[in-house]
């Protein structure tokens, strides 16, 4: 189970596996724009996309239907998403 | 950290975006195991993929299976055979639900009142002479004369060895019906004598290419860094082969290095059951495979790769929109 689960906490966590996943150089979860269009600024495609969506589904214990990764444009989109698709904690 | 607007500046950036978002998910049929023509080295038939599997006749399955392979995802259908065009019941379905391809030989037309803006593509392998000798005839002398003019026709001209230093005369006939051409290499993969590439050819053709490309950019379809891919068989550092094809049917790619690949292609069999291995015969040996759309699909599905510079992203970009020209996503 992952530490955090508020938006600030997935958001940084996604940051952190998109580094990890893509090898990313020169940035941190930190200095990560979770606004950064994955597509239009990284060249983000469905392929590393579908690698991060096997990672955070294994994290998060959601899934990750590939129909919505055309959704998924951005860390915090993807942070919402996964937020929307936890459980709720009472 | 490199990201696409810090490389590109705002044209350059333009042509990006056009062609990230088409998303281009293809698949390829064998529509018929016939052909009206016996060619050397067509890997179909030296393979025996011709008979790897019983044609379905019954023209209601293929439109269900062409349905299903629309709910798969599939966005872009390419058609080869055998001779598509000797089922062109088969071809209507395909092009009634599916952007759609269909490389010809070009000896039966396409009748453009069913297909206004299918994407054909004609196969041509060099000058009048060569063709005699791999196909038995020159089928350019008809097939230029079923397609002269045609918008939506390009020939798919397959350069040999012995057409090294006499490209112009071919691009220059196809120009003079004017109709457009891209360019790909022979794999001989009948081992057929003098068609096979000796050192040193491959350096001479690369910058042959370059060549018609400057001289008659209205009529060659291609770009400069495809022809350094093709001919040296390198991107990157990399060398193509099995362990980087992205062009493996989906299926069956049990490749432990994961390499990065077309999402969900498969290449179907007229059964519309059985899968071929890849875009090509499970017989060529990939790492001298000379497959132009393996080629191209491989700069293109290695995306990042090339945002380590503005220069290797235009490459990729011109990559990307001349396989999108070739395949009807965005005008010529």
């Amino acid at each position: 189970m992952p530490a955090s689960q508020d938006i600030q906490g997935i958001i940084r966590r996604v940051a952190e596996i998109i580094i990890d996943e893509l090898k990313l150089e020169d940035v941190t979860a930190e200095t990560f724009s979770p606004d950064m269009d994955l597509v239009d600024e990284l060249g983000i495609d469905s392929m590393d996309l579908a690698t991060i969506a096997l990672v955070l589904q294994d994290e998060y214990r959601v899934t990750i239907d590939e129909d919505d990764y055309p959704k998924l444009k951005t860390i915090r989109l993807i942070s919402e998403y996964i937020k929307d698709k936890l459980p709720v904690r009472h | 950290m490199k990201t696409v607007s810090s490389l590109l500046d705002k044209e350059w950036h333009e042509r990006y975006r056009r062609i990230s978002s088409l998303n281009i998910r293809s698949s390829i049929y064998d529509v018929t195991n016939r052909c009206n023509l016996r060619c050397k080295g067509c890997f179909f038939f030296s393979s025996g993929e011709h008979q790897a599997a019983p044609e379905e006749m019954d023209l209601q399955k293929w439109e269900e299976f062409i349905d299903r392979e629309k709910e798969r995802g599939v966005n872009l259908a390419i058609l080869i055979g055998g001779e598509p065009t000797l089922c062109m019941d088969r071809v209507e379905a395909f092009y009634k639900r599916l952007p759609t391809y269909c490389a010809t030989n070009g000896l039966i037309k396409v009748p453009r009142d069913k297909f206004p803006d299918m994407m054909v593509g004609i196969s041509l392998w060099g000058s009048g002479e060569d063709e005699k000798i791999l196909r038995g005839r020159d089928t350019f002398a008809i097939s230029s004369k079923n397609y002269e003019g045609d918008a939506y026709t390009y020939y798919l001209y397959t350069i040999t060895p012995r057409q090294v230093g006499k490209i112009e005369p071919v691009i220059k006939r196809i120009a003079d019906v004017g109709l457009k051409v891209h360019l790909q290499l022979l794999s001989n993969d009948e081992g057929v004598d003098g068609f096979s590439w000796q050192e040193g050819e491959l350096k001479d053709l690369r910058f042959e290419m370059d060549d018609m490309l400057d001289r008659y950019p209205q009529t060659v379809i291609s770009c400069k860094y495809y022809h350094e891919i093709i001919t040296t068989g390198k991107m990157m550092g990399r060398n193509f082969g099995w362990s980087e094809c992205p062009s493996v049917t989906e299926a069956l790619d049990n490749r432990a290095n994961r390499p990065r690949r077309l999402i969900h292609f498969a290449r179907w069999a007229s059964d519309l059951k059985t899968v071929h291995r890849c875009c090509t015969s499970a017989t060529r040996d990939c790492s001298t495979c000379k497959d132009g759309a393996a080629h191209m699909s491989w700069v293109m599905v290695n995306k990042r790769e090339h945002l380590k510079s503005t220069q290797d992203l235009h490459n990729w970009i011109e990559v990307y929109e001349m396989f999108a020209k070739l395949y009807h996503f965005i005008p010529w």
